[in-house]
């Protein structure tokens, strides 16, 4: 949407498109040039290119018939893409709606990618603490980057139905369904959370962009498919001390009977005036937390009533890469990390079914509606995956083992979560998956990876050797294959949760 | 049937009756006071706040006997303690950080000499470290005999075998660079500060790297010998990381709960209120022990793991054993006074310091009050004389902040380790006065740096070396059941004649801080100790009988 100008500024942005004309490239120019090109009045252009000069910000040629670049100088247009200088506006990067609080907060100046938003990694050099909060007292994680669909209409149950490999007839007001969605050869497409905000109304959280999928499989239904990504944020609020600030945080929402994936409206702040929000209990982080769902315009409103609730209860904001170390230790897959969505997989190999992804618990072959993917997935039933991911789990001893052959103690901590795929091996045999996610574990004091093996390897268990960088070389140590989520507290699930409650 | 009986329920004690029920024995562990712990029992001291009462941090916890007792599933939760602050006068200080580049830069403003040196100095001393490990991971006696020292003719009468592992240690020991070695040499023989002064030019960094080489110890970092507690903290280590540290999920004594879940998974049986009177002999070998209450309860091997006033020279008669009024007699002039003070405060906030008014990062780290070496030296001298000092060294952590649920909302507690107070007061025995006069010297010396702290004390509880002795049962207090010097080291720890766990008794075996690896929260005396105990048994087994049978 083009933005208008406020009154008043028109001479700034004048002044700002000047002095972006100057540029390493194309250092010098005439007063008269600018101003047509500008479609100035030359006096106006004069006037503005003078306060540029007097400002330092350009110079003077040396014979004075021109204006000209000054390295270095502060917003002149020496890094500006050539795109610009063609008159096209570059795609700058998103900012979720709780930048300026995370930007004021983020020490470390360590910024991630995330769906073109530009995410905290890290908010103090390391992210330790960030991932302790996480586990020990409570961390505030923005997730706003993911997409979000609002679908409405008499056939929106229905088009869930359709779309969804869980049982939509079966979803009721007030709760959040997670499911995995599929192509017609039932390959998985993504995974992602359904939340029923009223009888026709859901929203639809996922990783990637399905918009036109689902508008495409919703073809003649009485529906409607909002994106509204850009219209909501989203804060997940995860820890033992989660209940607490939330509660503290918000107004209206009875947290004692919230159970796991339910939702619920509230306000946000302790006294009236914040702002609805939606909550629900869910998460990424395998722990107690809660995740808020808030219009934009209200984000900030949310964010400070957090971080004052959670001043008493050791919470911090928590970055991308705490959120990568709980993931793993959660047991929980990831999009394009440990699964290849359908849609993106340019080989067929690499395209697998929920059940070959560790989803197979979201297919409902008993559910009544047809949807998409069915016909495939019951042929598969017979046939069984082909693929399973398992959680594998490499013991101390085996570390210290390979570290001692180069004298060290293993080195293994204090890096985070490694999204590198490397090969998995039978035991001293041949490769039989691949190990997508892994990380050393500073709570359970394990390696634990994520690997997606042959179905035949995949027993609980079983042994595999997963490959280990250890100095320069590449060692093979056994792993374990073991219970996924590797951790797991009752709080997370728990009726009315409190704190200390897990021991 | 009882195969084994444990004296005292410590983190060592605990640790010996986990291996050894693990191993099938069937244990019972006898503790005198009602409650498990010994030195590193927590407590909720007033409604809401919860102390460790004497220890604060875990670093030195063997990583063998967190994975071999599977300690993390019985509750093992360490937080790390990620920096460490140093705040000085005039709202100065000297802070180091996880991040190495962020520490240099923060010591360069002290010395930019200094903070490249600290790179190098790091590495050589977890090479140090790394090296202490090994030597640790061995009985002295077998390590000695494999290093085939002068030492080690005397160790044969001990009839010592070599294991494979041993070996390799001993040669790895042999294999060091020359230069490693001297630094071995010069850490066991040198002070703390004449070490560090090789490295190092500014007073404030070697006094802020000094703090681990007087921790429980009555030794300025100018007395010789200091250097020996500096490495000895430098073998600890979190994760395979030397010199990290961590702090327990509800304070230490939590250690010690999750060691005894751990004993008791494996059958162990754990009585309290059960103060042991003296170790029962019959045939020149162990029986079992006599309870005070005059109870006897049979066994044939008793392992203790009190300090060796307790355990040589008042559970042993000095009839029952060959030599045994020498032994007693030596048990007796062990170096073990204590020297350290713990004044816990329940605080309203988070303390202001000058040098960092905001809360953030330091707060959840280490924070110490050297800020020079004269400082710490003086304060050492105050008790040299019978004091305590006027102004003392304070070894600082704000557990509520690593951990939540040691306070309630938004109120903090603080642990301070307090040097220096001498067991003995030359102005008469520690009372209420003179423990409130250290209180108060404390939180006179903490306003130094962080103003206003003062009037943010809810509660205060101050403990002082006899407390230690009389809550915990360790004689003259001292944290690590006798000095960490080398005349109190390997194969003279705690005596000549009971260096390698065993004792002259057949069958009564030692197993606490006062053995081999010393003191701190580390399990690994104890470890070594139950495998000797087995390794006794098996050999037993094998010869039909003698060396220490069971039943």
């Amino acid at each position: 949407m083009p933005r208008r100008a406020p009154q008043g500024t028109q001479a700034v942005q004048r002044a700002l498109a000047l002095l972006r004309s100057f540029t390493p490239e194309a250092p010098e120019h005439r007063l008269s040039d600018l101003a047509a090109s500008h479609g100035l009045h030359p006096s106006t252009a004069h006037r503005l290119l003078g306060v540029l000069e007097a400002e330092g910000l350009i110079g003077r040629s040396p014979d004075s018939q021109a204006y000209r670049w000054l390295p270095g100088a502060p917003g002149a247009g020496d890094a500006v893409p050539s795109t610009r200088r063609n008159g096209l506006r570059p795609l700058e990067p998103l900012r979720t709606p709780f930048h300026r609080r995370t930007a004021e907060l983020c020490e470390s100046d360590a910024w991630r990618d995330w769906s073109g938003y530009t995410c905290v990694e890290t908010y103090e050099p390391t992210p330790e603490r960030e991932y302790w909060a996480v586990r020990n007292a409570a961390g505030l994680i923005d997730v706003s980057p993911l997409f979000k669909y609002e679908i409405t209409g008499a056939d929106a149950e229905r088009l869930l139905d359709r779309v969804m490999t869980r049982d939509f007839s079966k979803s009721r007001t007030g709760r959040v369904m997670y499911t995995s969605w599929c192509n017609e050869e039932g390959h998985l497409l993504q995974d992602g959370n359904v939340q029923r905000l009223a009888g026709e109304r859901f929203l639809v959280s996922a990783a990637e962009p399905c918009l036109r999928w689902f508008e495409d499989c919703g073809r003649g239904m009485d529906v409607e498919v909002r994106d509204v990504s850009e219209e909501i944020g989203v804060l997940a609020l995860q820890g033992p001390r989660a209940r607490a600030v939330a509660e503290a945080a918000t107004t209206g929402i009875d947290f004692g009977a919230m159970r796991y994936f339910d939702l619920a409206a509230g306000e946000v702040g302790p006294g009236a005036g914040g702002g609805p929000v939606t909550v629900t209990r869910t998460g990424y982080t395998g722990d107690l937390g809660y995740e808020f769902w808030v219009a934009a315009g209200h984000a900030e409103a949310l964010w400070d009533a957090l971080v004052e609730a959670g001043r008493d209860h050791g919470l911090l904001p928590a970055g991308l890469l705490a959120l990568d170390m709980v993931r793993v230790e959660a047991g929980l897959v990831l999009i394009d990390v440990d699964y290849v969505s359908a849609a993106h997989a340019e080989i067929e190999v690499l395209k697998v079914t929920p059940a070959e992804a560790g989803l197979g618990f979201t297919v409902k072959l008993d559910k009544e509606a047809d949807f998409v993917g069915r016909r495939a997935l019951e042929l598969e039933l017979d046939r069984g995956p082909a693929w399973a991911v398992v959680g594998l789990e490499v013991d101390w001893f085996e570390l210290e083992r390979l570290w001692s052959e180069i004298d060290l103690r293993p080195q293994v901590v204090g890096q985070p979560a490694c999204r590198e795929p490397t090969p998995v091996f039978a035991p001293g045999g041949w490769q039989v998956g691949q190990c997508t996610s892994r990380f050393f574990s500073p709570l359970l004091k394990k390696y634990l990876g994520l690997a997606t093996v042959h179905a035949d390897a995949a027993a609980l268990g079983a042994e595999l050797d997963v490959e280990v960088a250890v100095g320069y070389g590449r060692r093979r140590a056994r792993a374990r294959v073991v219970r996924r989520p590797f951790f797991n507290p009752a709080r997370k699930t728990a009726v009315d949760p409190m704190p200390g409650v897990d021991e | 049937m009882t195969d084994a009986i444990v004296v005292g329920a410590g983190h060592n004690g605990l640790v010996a009756a986990a291996y050894l029920a693990r191993a099938g024995l069937d244990v019972v562990v006898l503790e005198s006071s009602p409650e498990i712990g010994g030195a590193t029992r927590s407590e909720e001291a007033f409604p809401g706040f919860r102390f460790s009462v004497f220890s604060y941090l875990v670093s030195l916890l063997r990583p063998e006997i967190i994975h071999e007792l599977d300690l993390v599933r019985h509750g093992l939760f360490l937080v790390p303690t990620a920096s460490t602050l140093n705040p000085l006068p005039g709202g100065d200080c000297l802070f180091r950080e996880a991040d190495p580049q962020r520490t240099y830069r923060h010591i360069a403003r002290h010395s930019r000499r200094d903070a490249e040196a600290l790179f190098e100095y790091k590495i050589e001393m977890r090479r140090m470290g790394h090296l202490m490990y090994r030597l640790q991971r061995a009985a002295p006696d077998e390590l000695a005999a494999a290093i085939g020292d002068r030492v080690a003719e005397s160790a044969e009468h001990l009839d010592v075998e070599v294991s494979a592992e041993v070996a390799d240690i001993a040669r790895y020991f042999l294999d060091l660079p020359p230069a490693r070695l001297r630094s071995f040499v010069q850490m066991l023989t040198m002070s703390s500060a004449d070490f560090l002064g090789q490295w190092f030019e500014s007073d404030v960094l070697k006094a802020a790297l000094s703090s681990s080489s007087i921790i429980g110890s009555m030794l300025s970092p100018r007395t010789p010998g200091s250097a020996y507690v500096l490495l000895h903290h430098y073998m600890g280590e979190i994760d395979g990381v030397y010199r990290e540290w961590g702090f327990q999920k509800g304070g230490t004594g939590a250690v010690a709960a999750t060691i005894a879940r751990a004993a008791q998974s494996h059958g162990a049986e754990i009585r309290t209120h059960s103060p042991v009177a003296r170790v029962l002999v019959r045939e020149g070998r162990t029986a079992g022990v006599v309870l005070a209450n005059g109870d006897e309860l049979r066994a044939g091997v008793v392992l203790s793991s009190a300090a060796p006033q307790i355990s040589l020279g008042q559970l042993l008669d000095p009839e029952d054993v060959p030599g045994g009024a020498a032994l007693v007699e030596r048990a007796a002039r062990w170096q073990s006074g204590g020297c350290a003070g713990k004044v816990n405060l329940a605080i309203s906030g988070l303390p202001r310091f000058e040098c960092m008014p905001e809360p953030g990062p330091h707060l959840s780290g280490g924070i110490t009050i050297a800020p020079g070496l004269d400082y710490v030296d003086r304060a050492y001298d105050d008790a040299k004389y019978g004091g305590f000092s006027e102004r003392p060294f304070i070894d600082m952590i704000i557990p509520s902040v690593l951990d939540p649920d040691m306070a309630p909302p938004g109120k903090h507690v603080l642990s301070c380790f307090v040097q220096y107070a001498p067991y003995e007061l030359a102005a008469g025995p520690w009372d209420d006065s003179q423990r409130e006069a250290l209180g108060d010297a404390v939180v006179r010396t903490l306003a130094e740096y962080a103003p206003g702290i003062e009037d943010q004390i809810l509660h205060r509880q101050v403990l002082v070396p006899p407390d230690i002795e009389a809550i915990a049962g360790i004689p003259g207090g001292n944290i690590f059941h006798g000095e960490l010097r080398l005349s109190q080291l390997f194969l003279l720890r705690p005596d000549p004649a009971a260096a390698a766990f065993r004792t002259p008794l057949p069958g009564y075996y030692l197993c606490g801080s006062s053995t081999q690896f010393g003191g701190g929260i580390s399990g690994g005396p104890a470890r070594l100790a139950a495998l000797r105990v087995l390794d006794d048994l098996r050999t037993a087994d094998t010869a039909g009988g003698g060396g220490g049978e069971t039943h």
